[in-house]
């Protein structure tokens, strides 16, 4: 036991776990993302969509796993922060420049960690938590998250606070996707390089797929 | 040779002791050749201190070509200067022009206290290595070359490591101030050869745990340590000492 203890608070194994929760996260915001899409076929579709997931029983060890797995990625990252202001406790006067400079993604981590983790705190309260229309398929009644995502997508301000928001998602996940997989161990000459690549466009596909949702409702529906 | 003079405006950090608060101090120096390095300059700059009866700036150095580790200064921002893949002292004012203001200060890290102006303490490295940077050989006569065979990418890998001068330009670069890429090559040149085999689930279990003991921060995997690193050790051995901890961690009885 004491051995695992020592694992999850080494600066290794807090990595991984860093690295696994972070990873989940970027595989449920892909999934997310793709059912967002659903609002290019019709609002029924979105509807049944949204009804299939909640009326699933397993939606409650979904949601309870991918809390764990937040509360896994704060706890860590405030943990790395904490550490990083002890491990430095005078700064530089001059900033690093130039080659030696790490990419602003790499840098800015925790920033974006944080924005990301207030739009969720807002995102849910306004669409799980928001107001409850129902509409009926056939007999069935279901709720209307189209109308209420409607209804959101009006405000100009909302809209681009969203966008803006999911924009730091990506960017949060262009260096997360590498950088957990380089803390998982995962490294060779001949796939590095791609795996930064991908990391990249993971980034950019996450974010231009969950922008297209509220800039569509707001300009063209 | 063109013997070009430069006039160089440097901002110092001074502090007297580990206890005293420090602060940067500018000094003007009109006669710094192209052809200086980075720490004769700051001879020449001592020597005007001393003749002017003030204190020399304390700094670390020793073999001045740039494979002892020793120097240790964080130029405008930089470890070691703008320059990647060098030390301080292969740094030379042919990078600079006239009229430059340039920033010296130490190498920052809780783990690396200041001596002195911009020398610090690195001996928290010595005592990681203490723990396990080593293999344990028994006397006698030294088995032939041929004896153990070592595939000769494994033996470049292991050379490429076993590179890491230990300057602590890596913490000095980490916006966490971790040790994660000096660990990791001292980790990694063992971890890949056969001699270092008999020892290596204590080695890095007992590294890695001296590591976090001395108050280094944390990997983020930003890669600004294999950035500044004047041996270039690349993050490929953060990698394979992540593996090696977790199967160590894992499989040690």
């Amino acid at each position: 036991m004491s051995r695992l203890v020592t694992y999850l608070f080494s600066s290794v194994g807090q990595k991984k776990l860093m690295a696994l929760s972070g990873l989940g996260w970027g595989l449920f915001a892909l999934s997310h993302m793709a059912g967002n899409l659903l609002v290019f076929v019709g609002s029924e579709t979105y509807n049944k969509y949204g009804h299939a997931i909640v009326s699933n029983p397993a939606i409650y060890v979904a949601e309870a796993g991918l809390v764990l797995l937040l509360l896994t990625h704060v706890f860590y990252g405030i943990r790395v922060s904490i550490q990083a202001s002890k491990a430095r406790s005078q700064g530089y006067v001059v900033k690093k420049s130039g080659d030696k400079e790490a990419t602003l993604s790499s840098r800015t981590m925790k920033y974006t960690g944080i924005a990301v983790l207030g739009f969720i705190i807002l995102h849910l309260w306004s669409f799980k938590y928001g107001a409850y229309y129902e509409v009926s398929y056939d007999g069935v009644v279901v709720r209307d998250l189209f109308r209420l995502m409607l209804e959101k997508f009006e405000s100009p301000i909302y809209t681009w606070g969203y966008v803006a928001a999911v924009i730091l998602i990506g960017f949060h996940l262009s260096h997360g996707v590498y950088s957990a997989l380089q803390s998982l161990g995962i490294n060779h000459p001949r796939y590095t390089p791609i795996i930064e690549k991908i990391s990249v466009l993971y980034g950019i596909l996450i974010a231009v797929g969950f922008a297209s949702q509220p800039i569509y409702v707001h300009f063209v529906f | 040779m063109s013997d070009q003079n430069m006039k160089i405006k440097l901002r110092v950090w001074r502090q007297k002791g580990p206890t005293y608060p420090g602060k940067l101090e500018t000094y003007e120096l009109d006669n710094v050749n192209e052809h200086m390095s980075f720490l004769e300059m700051i001879d020449v700059l001592n020597e005007k201190l001393v003749q002017e009866g003030g204190e020399p700036v304390a700094f670390d150095h020793d073999c001045r070509e740039g494979i002892c580790g020793m120097c240790s200064m964080t130029i405008d921002g930089n470890p070691h200067g703008p320059n990647k893949g060098t030390t301080a002292c292969q740094l030379h004012m042919r990078n600079y022009k006239d009229g430059d203001t340039i920033t010296v200060e130490p190498f920052r890290a809780t783990a690396f206290p200041v001596i002195k102006d911009i020398m610090v303490d690195r001996s928290a490295f010595d005592r990681i290595q203490q723990v396990g940077g080593f293999i344990s050989v028994s006397t006698g006569n030294a088995p032939d070359a041929h004896a153990v065979p070592v595939s000769k990418e494994k033996a470049d890998l292991a050379f490429d490591a076993a590179t890491c001068i230990g300057c602590g330009a890596c913490v000095a670069a980490c916006k966490n101030a971790s040790a994660m890429l000096f660990v990791a090559a001292k980790v990694s040149q063992y971890e890949l050869l056969p001699q270092g085999q008999p020892e290596k689930e204590d080695r890095v279990l007992n590294m890695v745990a001296k590591m976090d003991e001395e108050g280094f921060g944390s990997c983020s995997n930003t890669g600004a340590c294999s950035a500044s690193c004047p041996k270039e050790i690349s993050l490929e051995n953060i990698a394979r000492m992540n593996r090696a901890y977790s199967r160590a961690s894992f499989k040690k009885r």
